[in-house]
């Protein structure tokens, strides 16, 4: 464990304690989805061809075979934005009358077995009547590209413009103008546990538990009751133990609509477990960009304006229901990141191809923006001769609140303490002397850095923002104590690996006086949890966090008026801890297991003053707080090979409150191994034709324990001034910051050669590529 | 359809006694046919080191052996590293320094540390990074699988 | 990704195994080995055969032998038989230097020396040892006892002679020269996945002088073989950087690169100039 600095005088909140989570995990306890047993079986045929209408759907004689034309009166998912020129497009949840991309659910084959659905499934035989297809995002807006979905001409689903007035004044006044063209291909999430779902009917309730693999339960009951026609209260969702979901198990499969459809028909259960291969052409992908980036600079190197063209490949449909205005609106919005500067001029559009849907993924839009404003700096830092952190240290933002080009406003916040922390700790000065040493034998090391804002606890503002028809933010904890003292809270998030039963039972055990060991978290149930949006965008300890700390103060309230009875003593003067009520100062006490039985047996004594019972709800919709950190990464180029090899990383990240620094450290460490993993090694490849080249984890590549170097963390914690527990979000920001950092690293290693590389993964083809043109050229 | 063939599977000390295809491979027989369920399948072609079980003593891919040829071999999975409420070191380390997150990769790291540290109680440190490059892991980063696995290494020399 | 069905014969003997094996051979009978490979291309469905001859019961293919000049490798030798040496001889050495490469620590477990080359992935290091040694393949069917230089036994991507009854029982490996020296290196994009490019160097001196040099690269070719050109670079010169230089740029030079959409014939030749180099450097320390 790396420095914790601050206490926080508080009992439970900022210990490193065990996970709640883990005795389960530990002993092979879980409760996956795929460990259910089902009578039925489902394998999806899925289109081999990219684009092309169906002509005709042969199955062998006798097997269970669902189409389209089985579906009637089943709704396409259509996600709604109400702004940005948005084009709704719908997706039928099997294909109707066209296929739009490799891999799409065309046929549902049901058997007794995975294996014997696989068999029949090898023997439907589908005849598509194949179309040109269109799977870059540029070639898709060339005048003439095939046309996706007749709903949006030219292929253009979503676009957003934004100019500040004084753009044309800044840009003219320029010293000089620094142009990155990026290229961020396909990727895929790749969570260890692919998508799975199991469908029961309830014969004597007539409802249907569908148990699946997501991080957003309620809102899968929601879509699929929607999609059905049929009322919520005869579907109940289930979120088991899910087993990762980085934003791939936020978007809406229509594979679990169908499986809900296939239960009530069938009145049994009916399971799919998605294979990896489905998984990684099928399963939502993310982060294709082209950015082009421009900054206008002073004289001094300081940032005057900034001018942004984002083309987002946003795949052949629009995700439930964030909509694939997700990746190009949060471009728009976040692009301006940490620096301080007014002039803002950007245009971002989400473009449909004929590829597999994209969905959001660990920090969305950021890393993608991130990589691309902080090779400008970079770039800048050169044209300028001054060195990388000089050229931070001048733009970024050092007053808050501060409300960006944009309109956002940023928190407090601590970009220039945590870039001095970074540049300490990994003493810049000794890496250049062994830099120098390593190049006179042929050696090549590169450090970069990236600074950025991240911005966590999206309440529902930020989602309204983007006109969004679903609008999630919000979120409810319910608190009960109940008569033997034994605490539960019921949330509305969903964590599948963050470790929130034991940070929300931190902040709860500090406010009522117990241990976190007698607190149960419950979540990812329908019939039990509130109402809620489930866990994505590093939002569940900033808006769960809150919900629960209101809820876990109210129950307090009530603890302090019944204690006050039965201690006799001002409320004011009771002390909740270690399980007791004490009147401060003496030795008269009484257990909260003992004030608890009496909320529900004695509740003639506090009439009037208190309701009876010890259940108390909290709801939360904060505005949104922004996180920050300086990433360092120190690289070896294989200039032979093209290897890059990370040697070192180094993280200086501010929080806010730290609830749980073993936690918050682990989920810092995973963001950067994902992103070290797009920087450099993971990439969904089409060819030509629309088919995939990269299906299974041969070819598509996440890092393994030899590519990830030792993480060094050093925290800082600026309490957040829009966060009830002070605390901010992270669960993005090792994912936003890394490739970044990578890859300055990496063109900083290139110096010698005067070449540059702004694509990522900057796999060691591309990087031999651009040496190979320099040795021509030479 | 083939033939379903009757076999013995000794799990954790335990005779399963069942009918399987011979297609049917150890990492579905052992979570469908025998109902231990913390083996978990993460590729099914040999990747990502989810299924990895013990085999007569050798830590190997379960999902790349058909259940039939482990008929009358002891394996070892998850469920039997506890010896009672005693959690095997391993596991201990796992918890202790957060060596997990959504849990799903960790019971194919535990078998495959246990596995490879039985075999080789004194490999050494970068040794034994090769062979935790054998699974994926998404969550951790592996920064504390590494750290629980080393300690573990250690406390299990000690012994 | 489950398999299709198949039959599944497990004979205990070799004579029993070579019997089934052409009994269903002509009916897509396949041999299963360690199934390494062989299992994820049967859950991907690009392979389904009808019927396995599983010979992991086969008595006596485990073995591993020497006769002081030849080194005997069974058909159900696996890979981590090799984590520690196998004969006293500096073939022993090279073997297990080139084990660790293979894949990972549970797949050696399971995957076979003789699976390898007869599944004759062109990235196999197997392959590129038994090339670059020019070992012998034994290949045994009810009809006899063929014996197949590695020269004339790969024939492409995943293509050998072998016929389809035909069991590669075992791999002859020559033992080399006390004084024999060997180098090797292979790059991959992470740990354990397979070479895009590999070379193995095998070499005496005499003088202070390259004799007998062997320089074999696997991974950037439809099959591995040597590239004799490169050892024409290095017999009689010096072991220094010049003709480690002169060897490596021959190979790049020699080679007919396989290309994939990522990878392309320039690509190749660089990792193909830098593995044979490398191998050559870690034979000189």
């Amino acid at each position: 464990m790396t420095a914790h600095t601050k206490g926080t005088g508080l009992k439970w909140v900022g210990r490193s304690i065990r996970r709640v989570e883990d005795p389960a995990l530990i002993i092979g306890q879980g409760r996956f989805t795929a460990d259910l047993a089902a009578t039925h079986w489902v394998r999806f045929v899925r289109s081999p061809v990219a684009a092309g209408k169906i002509v005709k759907i042969a199955a062998p004689k006798g097997a269970m075979v669902i189409t389209a034309a089985d579906l009637k009166g089943v709704k396409k998912i259509t996600p709604m934005l109400h702004k940005f020129n948005y084009k709704p497009v719908g997706q039928p949840v099997l294909a109707e009358v066209q296929v739009r991309f490799v891999g799409e659910p065309v046929v549902a084959v049901v058997t007794d077995s995975e294996e014997a659905a696989e068999d029949t499934a090898d023997l439907v035989e589908l005849i598509i009547d194949e179309t040109t297809p269109v799977t870059d995002g540029r070639a898709a807006l060339i005048s003439g590209a095939p046309q996706v979905h007749a709903e949006a001409p030219g292929n253009v689903i979503v676009e957003g413009k934004f100019k500040t007035p004084e753009f044309g004044t800044a840009w003219a006044s320029a010293h000089k103008i620094i142009k990155i063209e990026a290229r961020s291909h396909r990727q895929n999430a790749t969570p260890m546990e692919a998508r799975a779902g199991h469908a029961s009917y309830d014969a004597s309730t007539g409802r249907v538990t569908l148990t699946c693999a997501t991080q957003m339960p309620h809102l899968t009951r929601t879509a699929i009751a929607d999609l059905l026609g049929m009322p919520e209260s005869d579907l109940r969702v289930i979120a088991p133990d899910v087993g990762g979901g980085f934003g791939q198990k936020m978007a809406l499969p229509a594979e679990y609509a169908v499986l809900v459809w296939l239960a009530r028909k069938l009145k049994s259960s009916v399971a799919w477990t998605e294979d990896r291969r489905e998984n990684l052409i099928a399963s939502f992908h993310s982060r294709d960009q082209y950015v082009t980036l421009q900054g206008a600079f002073d004289a001094n190197a300081k940032l005057l304006a900034l001018k942004a063209d984002v083309v987002a490949n946003v795949g052949a449909y629009s995700c439930y229901p964030t909509t694939c205005g997700v990746e190009p609106l949060m471009a728009m919005a976040e692009m301006p990141g940490p620096y301080d500067f007014r002039a803002y001029e950007c245009r971002v559009c989400g473009v449909l191809t004929n590829t597999c849907t994209m969905a959001p993924y660990r920090g969305v839009s950021r890393p993608v923006i991130t990589f691309t404003l902080e090779r400008l700096m970079d770039k800048a830092a050169t044209a300028f001769a001054i060195d990388p952190v000089d050229i931070r240290r001048r733009n970024l933002i050092d007053k808050f609140p501060y409300t960006s080009a944009m309109g956002l406003v940023y928190d407090e916040a601590s970009y220039q303490q945590t870039l001095e922390m970074a540049v300490k700790a990994i003493d810049v000065p000794a890496f250049r002397a062994k830099q120098k040493q390593a190049r006179a034998k042929g050696g090549y090391l590169g450090i970069g850095f990236a600074t950025f804002s991240e911005r966590t606890g999206y309440g529902s503002p930020a989602f309204a923002a983007r006109g969004m028809e679903i609008v999630p933010g919000w979120d409810t904890a319910v608190l009960s104590v109940d008569p033997s003292g034994y605490v539960e809270a019921r949330i509305g998030s969903s964590p599948h690996g963050q470790g929130l039963r034991t940070t929300l039972a931190q902040i709860i055990a500090d406010e009522i006086g117990v241990t976190p060991y007698v607190i149960k978290v419950m979540h990812g149930d329908t019939d039990r949890s509130p109402y809620g949006w489930g866990t994505f965008g590093s939002r569940s300890l900033v808006i769960s966090g809150g919900a629960t700390l209101i809820a876990a103060r109210k129950v307090r309230a009530k603890l302090l008026t019944i204690a006050s009875h039965m201690l006799e003593a001002a409320p004011g003067d009771i002390v909740l801890e270690n399980g007791t009520a004490k009147v401060a100062g003496t030795d008269r006490s009484v257990t909260i297991a003992k004030l608890a039985r009496e909320a529900y047996t004695q509740t003639h004594r506090f009439k009037g003053e208190i309701e009876p019972g010890l259940t108390e709800t909290g709801t939360y919709d904060p505005p949104g707080t922004f996180s920050n950190a300086c990433h360092v990464a120190i690289v070896a180029v294989d200039v032979e090979t093209g290897r890059v090899t990370v040697e070192k990383f180094l993280v200086a990240e501010d929080a806010g409150r730290i609830i749980n620094p073993m936690i918050a450290e682990g989920q810092v460490h995973g963001g950067i191994a994902q992103g070290i993993g797009n920087a450099l090694l993971e990439e969904i490849i089409y060819d030509e034709s629309g088919g995939i080249l990269t299906a299974n984890l041969a070819d598509y590549l996440p890092p393994t324990a030899r590519e990830i170097p030792p993480i060094e963390l050093h925290h800082m914690e600026t309490p957040s001034t829009t966060s009830i527990t002070k605390a901010k979000g992270l669960g993005e920001g090792g994912t936003i910051g890394a490739p970044a950092a990578v890859i300055n690293a990496i063109n900083d290693a290139l110096t010698p050669f005067g070449v540059e590389i702004n694509e990522m993964p900057a796999t060691p083809q591309r990087i031999r590529a651009v040496l190979r043109k320099a040795e021509k050229a030479a | 359809m083939s033939d379903k063939s009757a076999i013995t599977l000794t799990i954790n000390g335990h005779d399963h006694k069942i009918e399987v295809e011979p297609r049917r491979t150890l990492a579905d027989t052992i979570r469908e046919d025998c109902g231990q369920t913390g083996t978990h399948i993460g590729c099914e072609h040999g990747i990502c080191g989810t299924c990895t079980v013990i085999v007569d003593g050798e830590p190997v891919r379960s999902c790349l052996m058909f259940a039939v040829q482990a008929a009358g071999k002891k394996i070892r999975t998850v469920e039997g590293l506890a010896t009672g409420d005693t959690l095997h070191v391993m596991q201990q380390a796992f918890m202790d320094n957060h060596g997990l997150q959504c849990g799903f990769c960790t019971p194919g790291f535990l078998m495959l540390a246990v596995g490879v540290l039985e075999r080789e109680p004194n490999i050494s440190d970068d040794d034994l990074l090769d062979v935790l490059s054998s699974n994926l892991c998404r969550c951790t980063g592996y920064q504390n699988i590494i750290k629980a696995v080393r300690a573990a290494a250690k406390a299990m020399r000690g012994k | 990704m489950k398999p299709a069905p198949f039959i599944r014969h497990v004979p205990r003997t070799l004579d029993e195994a070579l019997k089934v094996l052409a009994e269903v051979a002509p009916q897509d009978g396949r041999v299963l080995a360690g199934g390494q490979s062989l299992v994820p291309i049967m859950a991907f469905r690009l392979a389904k055969p009808a019927h396995l001859v599983d010979i992991n019961e086969v008595a006596g293919l485990d073995r591993i032998a020497s006769d002081g000049t030849m080194l005997s490798i069974g058909a159900c030798v696996r890979h981590a038989a090799f984590h520690k040496s196998v004969v006293d001889n500096p073939l022993g050495k090279l073997l297990t230097y080139v084990a660790r490469h293979i894949a990972h620590y549970p797949i050696r477990m399971r995957g076979t020396f003789c699976g390898s080359l007869a599944h004759a992935d062109p990235a196999s290091e197997w392959c590129l040892t038994a090339a670059t040694l020019d070992g012998t393949m034994v290949a045994k069917s009810t009809s006899g006892v063929r014996l197949i230089a590695a020269k004339d036994f790969f024939t492409g991507i995943m293509l050998t002679v072998l016929e389809e009854d035909e069991l590669l029982a075992e791999v002859r490996l020559p033992l080399l020269p006390a004084d024999a020296k060997f180098g090797f290196n292979e790059f991959s994009r992470r740990a354990g996945d397979f070479a895009m490019a590999a070379a193995l160097v095998i070499y005496r001196l005499q003088g202070g002088k390259f004799i007998d040099a062997r320089v074999g690269v696997g991974g950037a070719e439809a099959r591995p073989r040597r590239i004799t050109q490169a050892e024409a670079a290095l017999n009689g010169k010096a072991p220094a950087d010049a003709a480690f230089r002169a060897a490596a740029e021959a190979a790049a030079a020699a080679i007919d690169p396989l290309e994939d959409h990522q990878t392309n014939g320039d690509y190749r030749r660089d990792l193909v100039r830098a593995v044979v180099r490398r191998a050559l450097e870690h034979a000189a320390t």
